[in-house]
């Protein structure tokens, strides 16, 4: 079972995605909805706002720090802020996750969004999808145990270390599964 | 308007998800706002309930104050336009905000059409008191349906009368001759076909107007709503920041009474708020744009 962080954000489409893939998911608001999951989704939306309400429950970090040490994370957007290990906007929680460092809304305000085609490395061989970069971060440093393993036009757009999977734009918000799948599929 | 772009106007909307957007009015607000968990701010001159109470053409907001709250915040800055009022909305499109609300909280512009919002790169947000309303917005281009409520009135039941009656309207869908509905709703058949078939509207469905405690945004939430705009209500109460942040907690655990009830706690008084008897019909402004 995964579980979608549901603090704020676009949890939905998550959910789409994950029941497309067949797989059975819960919400998570409290640390007591972590138990028993197989994996976890930090969705995308503001990370300003997710982080108000993480420091208002000391427990669901506790609870998802522990989580972090034996089952894997994704982060979308917002959610790889969070992930990440340092943030250029200190009002923003890191767990530290992933080893690189981010810049909050770097290509600018909604009318600078797009629909990008990232390439994506999937079992030894290379494979386009398509995501929205909505107020989209991007990943200004990567440390040497981060594996990178999207780009889209020469800029790394997601990353890997250890289980946990980051990713700056939303595939899901397409109905692409293609993250989620290396995500979730390749540690079961 | 191609397809792609509509799906990243309504990728934002999907983002303010599960969240609170609160009508600010300056900087030391919007500040307020943001550190209270906000998801976006609604830069505003004057809320609803004093538009209300001043009379005169409510138009939109000066760019220089838009500008200075977007410079002094990192969540995304919506502002108003009037209704029909595309040159506005031109404007607010130049000045980069992140959603455009066509709104009837300022005087009509144009009394027979909203904006053709296809063209533009910016996403608009329009209310709705009913599924017909809705689905002529989204035709428009609407990335974003929210209730109208009753704007700057303090009083839920225009918002909740709102979402029963676009959530009741869907519902019939199921067993109703959908060229006929179409007909009915002046939109285009595939797009009714469509609603009728995932029984909820094409973009998200925020509710507003007239919400003004902890327990009014549950109630909206439980109610089918993905986020809540709250105007009036924050600001016009006497505790604004601790106010925002028990509305903030309220709609994240919105089924969970628990947390609606410790968020209750501890407030000052909400705002006085209008009965709707005592506004006179050419004065509500949810009859603004059918």
């Amino acid at each position: 079972m995964i579980g979608v962080l549901a603090l704020q954000g676009n949890f939905d489409a998550h959910l789409r995605v994950i029941k497309k893939l067949n797989l059975d998911y819960r919400l998570v608001k409290k640390s007591n909805d972590i138990d028993c999951l197989d994996g976890l989704i930090f969705p995308g939306g503001e990370s300003t706002t997710i982080t108000k309400l993480f420091k208002k429950d000391k427990s669901l970090i506790e609870g998802i720090k522990d989580f972090s040490n034996h089952k894997p994370i994704l982060g979308t957007c917002a959610g790889i802020i969070l992930m990440s290990k340092k943030a250029n906007d200190k009002r923003v929680y890191n767990f530290g996750f992933l080893d690189i460092s981010m810049e909050r809304n770097a290509y600018g305000r909604q009318i600078h969004s797009f629909e990008g085609k990232i390439s994506v490395n999937y079992l030894k061989s290379t494979k386009d999808a398509k995501a929205l970069f909505i107020r989209a971060p991007k990943i200004k440093e990567v440390g040497k145990d981060v594996e990178i393993f999207a780009t889209y036009k020469n800029e790394i757009v997601g990353v890997k270390q250890g289980m946990h999977v980051g990713i700056t734009c939303h595939p899901e918000l397409l109905n692409e599964t293609l993250i989620h799948d290396i995500c979730f599929r390749e540690h079961k | 308007m191609s397809k792609v772009s509509f799906k990243v106007k309504v990728g934002l909307a999907e983002m303010l998800k599960g969240g609170v957007i609160m009508d600010v009015t300056n900087v030391e607000q919007a500040k307020i706002a943001e550190d209270a968990g906000a998801v976006s701010v609604m830069a505003l001159e004057r809320i609803p309930s004093d538009i209300r109470k001043d009379g005169g053409v409510a138009r939109m907001s000066n760019p220089h104050m838009i500008k200075e709250i977007q410079e002094n915040v990192s969540i995304p800055v919506m502002a108003k336009c009037r209704i029909g009022h595309f040159a506005e909305a031109q404007i607010l499109e130049a000045l980069e905000v992140d959603f455009i609300d066509e709104s009837e909280v300022l005087t009509m512009a144009d009394e027979y059409a909203h904006v053709d919002k296809h063209p533009f790169k910016a996403p608009f947000v329009c209310g709705a008191r009913n599924l017909g309303e809705a689905l002529r917005r989204i035709h428009e281009g609407a990335a974003l349906i929210r209730t109208k409520g009753e704007a700057g009135s303090g009083n839920i039941v225009e918002a909740v009368r709102h979402m029963k009656m676009i959530t009741s309207q869907i519902a019939e869908l199921q067993n109703a001759d959908l060229l006929l509905k179409a007909e009915e709703y002046r939109v285009p058949l595939d797009l009714v076909e469509e609603v009728a078939k995932n029984q909820k509207l094409t973009v998200p469905n925020f509710a507003a107007g007239g919400i003004a405690t902890p327990a009014d945004a549950s109630l909206m939430m439980q109610l089918g709503a993905e986020t809540v705009f709250v105007g009036s209500g924050i600001f016009k109460s006497e505790d604004p920041s601790e106010r925002a942040h028990a509305i903030v907690k309220s709609v994240t655990h919105y089924k969970n009474a628990k947390d609606v009830l410790s968020a209750s706690y501890n407030l000052k008084d909400a705002m006085k708020g209008i009965l709707m008897s005592d506004i006179p019909e050419d004065e509500k402004f949810s009859n603004r744009g059918d």
